[in-house]
């Protein structure tokens, strides 16, 4: 026990004092943060090609009215084209827009004409045909003698509010399953990448003490078992230090990136021609989607994470040692071998990916109970309160799973540690399982 | 006899369809600089790997102080692996620390020992630094400390000098006589065998998983010498003296002549002193480690 512990201390601290280490989970939030910096500067970005545009209303359609944009300028010319097109230059414009007579009021079509020598970019046509379209509403409602409030009364917006049947449930709004779909993909997300950088470090690392036949002083003090679930224990401390230093992290500088900046996340769509938002609408829904975050049940979520975070890693990490020991010094003859390990992985995240659209289809339910998939998919399944019976049943298979996992590739490791020049393949490592000391 | 200081009775370690350890017998008495010597792929690393508890005899005991081995034993056994390797980013204090931690010293304890070492062999600045800075030779000073430090009664070093310099093999061989001077039991295992020659006073021979050779390398000289003898000398030796013996070689001022069965050193000696012959040198040729394991491992097996 002793000696477990011992070498659990080394495997950790030798990485985590590393300065590589460091480095890496101090600056990937830094980067996350500075790409989220920069996305968000590019999407506020207004265009500064600055654009003069002659108007020629032939139907009094404007009524000589039209809103100049920051970077797009309008001004009524009495005609007529051709004129204007000759002296298209001398006058300073960059193009002509041409507003027809409306031949009939009730058709649902209508078309303007642009003259430029350049075609017009997409925020400029997106902006024109917003503004030519919101002035054609007006004359026509003018025109057709109707109630303007009776005819917006017609646009009616349809949401659906879910309700829980029994009274005494907690309620959910239009929002929870969205957000539970987000956060259950982000765990869901997080679960795989851990499993798959922390698993491939515990390959790295049992090939490299292997090729260094460091392991053969350490075989004269320790039992392989030992060494290898040091290994595992210590890596995935290491791995729990990254998550644990990121997920304070990240939250922390996106605040900061928005208290620094200014921007509000949420002034990406607002700046997209076309798009209409209400400001207080975006505040009211970014408060409900807090709360609904907050109403999310974490006392329960959090702790099964950490449980399926365990079961998925030990689970992952000790095939990924059992093939470590087999291999030896050639990276490109892991392919062979790591391949059965990590297509369940890939797998399992694909499955996910829809599990969080229909987290209760047969395919979700399954293969979250499923133990090579279930540290993945149920994580992402959590934030649907899934029935417990379910939660129970996977987590009990998990356990027993990766427990048979660590035994087997225990098995397999104490043979393929101490053997040279070997290539093995799936036959011998089965043989191993059952060889003796 | 004190109870010996390992025992091996019958000893097998069977892989697949290859045996590589086959009946294994031989005794250690404590305090002995014990040479296990045989060729490539003789099964001595097998053989060690079940003496160190890496792996268990399938058939067979081991006993390390008359008990039989068990998971307690490491920690009195110090191993130098002939394919031997350190952490690389580790630096060198903090290494030898969790090797000798894990072999159950104490902190404070494995800080004396490591410090007592690396004044030996005048490498104190050597604590801080990190092991990929040091030369393959340096590396193996490290290891050699890492195999004694836990004073083990029993030091088991698999071709401890491979890839050493004269100056450090002197200063490793040094190291070993004064640890075998101060009672610890040491097995050498090699196929050099001037080295065995040199420094072990028994020997086991191993070929193809069976130990074919045992006891003490004056025992087994005698056992295998052929009664041969040298004689310098200045002038001549009658031509009659030299037919009426087997002779090996024949040069300007050296003969070496087999005796038959039955004759003896004193009646050569005396033949040639009464044929006159200055005699210059008179000694018994015993062969080499080398020939007899030479001779051994080739000739098919009749032991």
């Amino acid at each position: 026990m002793d000696k477990l512990l011992l070498i659990i201390k080394r495997e950790y601290l030798s990485r985590v004092t590393r300065r590589s280490f460091i480095l890496a989970t101090l600056l990937t939030p830094l980067a996350f943060a500075l790409f989220f910096a920069i996305v968000s500067l590019i999407f506020s970005y207004q265009s500064d090609d600055v654009k003069r545009v002659a108007v020629i209303d032939e139907a009094g359609l404007l009524k000589g009215a039209i809103k100049d944009e920051q970077h797009l300028f309008f001004k009524f010319e009495k005609g007529p084209l051709d004129s204007l097109r000759a002296n298209f230059k001398q006058l300073d414009f960059d193009g002509i827009l041409l507003i027809p007579q409306l031949e009939d009021i009730l058709d649902r079509n209508f078309t303007v004409f642009y003259y430029a020598n350049d075609q017009p970019t997409p925020d400029i046509e997106a902006l024109i045909e917003q503004r030519v379209t919101e002035a054609v509403r007006d004359y026509k409602i003018e025109a057709l003698q109707l109630e303007r409030k009776q005819l917006e009364a017609l646009n009616t917006r349809v949401q659906l509010e879910p309700e829980p049947i029994n009274p005494q449930a907690s309620d959910a709004t239009r929002l929870t399953s969205a957000i539970a779909a987000g956060m259950g993909g982000l765990m869901g997300f997080v679960m795989y990448l851990t499993v798959f950088i922390y698993g491939m470090m515990v390959l790295r690392s049992v090939m490299e003490e292997k090729t260094n036949r460091i392991v053969e002083v350490m075989m004269s003090s320790v039992r392989p078992f030992q060494l290898m679930l040091g290994k595992i224990i210590g890596v995935g401390a290491v791995g729990l230090t990254q998550v644990a230093v990121w997920t304070i992290m990240i939250p922390t500088l996106a605040i900061l990136v928005q208290l620094l900046f200014g921007i509000d996340p949420s002034s990406m769509n607002l700046n997209q021609p076309g798009v209409e938002v209400n400001p207080d609408d975006v505040q009211a829904m970014t408060a409900l989607a807090l709360q609904e975050i907050n109403n999310l049940n974490w006392w329960l979520i959090l702790p099964l994470f950490f449980v399926f975070f365990l079961g998925g890693y030990f689970l992952y990490a000790s095939l990924f040692a059992a093939v470590g020991s087999a291999i030896g010094d050639d990276m490109g003859e892991s392919q062979s071998l790591t391949l059965p390990i990590t297509i369940p992985v890939i797998l399992a995240l694909y499955i996910m990916m829809v599990a969080v659209q229909a987290p209760n289809s047969s395919l979700a339910r399954w293969s979250s109970i499923f133990p090579l998939f279930s540290p993945i998919v149920m994580p992402a399944r959590l934030a649907f309160n899934p029935p417990w019976w379910e939660i129970a049943l996977s987590v009990i298979l998990l356990v027993l799973t990766s427990l048979f996992f660590v035994w087997l590739s225990g098995r397999i490791y104490r043979v393929g540690i101490l053997l040279y020049g070997k290539k093995a393949g799936f036959k011998e490592l089965a043989k191993w399982v059952f060889s003796r000391d | 006899m004190d109870v010996p200081i390992l025992r091996l009775e019958k000893v097998v370690k069977q892989y697949d369809k290859y045996r590589a350890v086959n009946e294994v017998s031989f005794t250690m008495p404590p305090g002995a600089l014990f040479g296990l010597l045989g060729p490539n792929g003789a099964g001595k690393t097998s053989l060690i790997r079940i003496i160190t508890t890496i792996t268990k005899a399938d058939e067979g005991a081991v006993y390390l102080n008359g008990e039989l081995l068990n998971s307690r034993h490491p920690e009195q056994i110090g191993y130098m692996p002939e394919e031997r390797g350190l952490y690389k980013k580790m630096k060198v204090g903090e290494h030898l620390i969790y090797l000798a931690r894990l072999k159950g010293l104490s902190p404070a304890q494995a800080r004396k020992e490591i410090h007592h070492w690396m004044e030996k062999f005048e490498i104190q600045d050597w604590w801080g630094k990190k092991i990929e800075e040091l030369s393959k030779g340096m590396q193996q000073k490290i290891q050699f400390i890492a195999t004694v430090l836990h004073r083990p009664p029993l030091i088991i070093l698999d071709e401890p000098f491979s890839g050493l310099d004269p100056i450090n093999t002197n200063l490793i061989k040094d190291e070993i006589y004064e640890l075998n001077r101060q009672g610890t039991s040491i097995i050498f295992s090699t196929h050099r065998m001037e080295q065995v020659e040199e420094i072990c006073r028994r020997i086991v021979l191993i070929n193809k998983g069976r130990n074919i050779l045992e006891g003490s390398v004056k025992d087994i000289k005698d056992q295998f010498k052929l009664n041969r003898y040298r004689i310098d000398f200045s002038g001549e030796v009658p031509a009659a003296l030299i037919d009426a013996h087997t002779v090996v070689e024949h040069r300007d001022n050296y003969v070496i002549i087999q005796l038959k069965a039955g004759e003896d050193s004193n009646q050569l000696l005396r033949q040639l002193l009464q044929a006159g012959v200055p005699v210059t040198a008179f000694n018994e040729i015993l062969p080499s480690l080398n020939e007899i394991f030479i001779r051994q491992v080739q000739e098919p097996q009749t032991a």
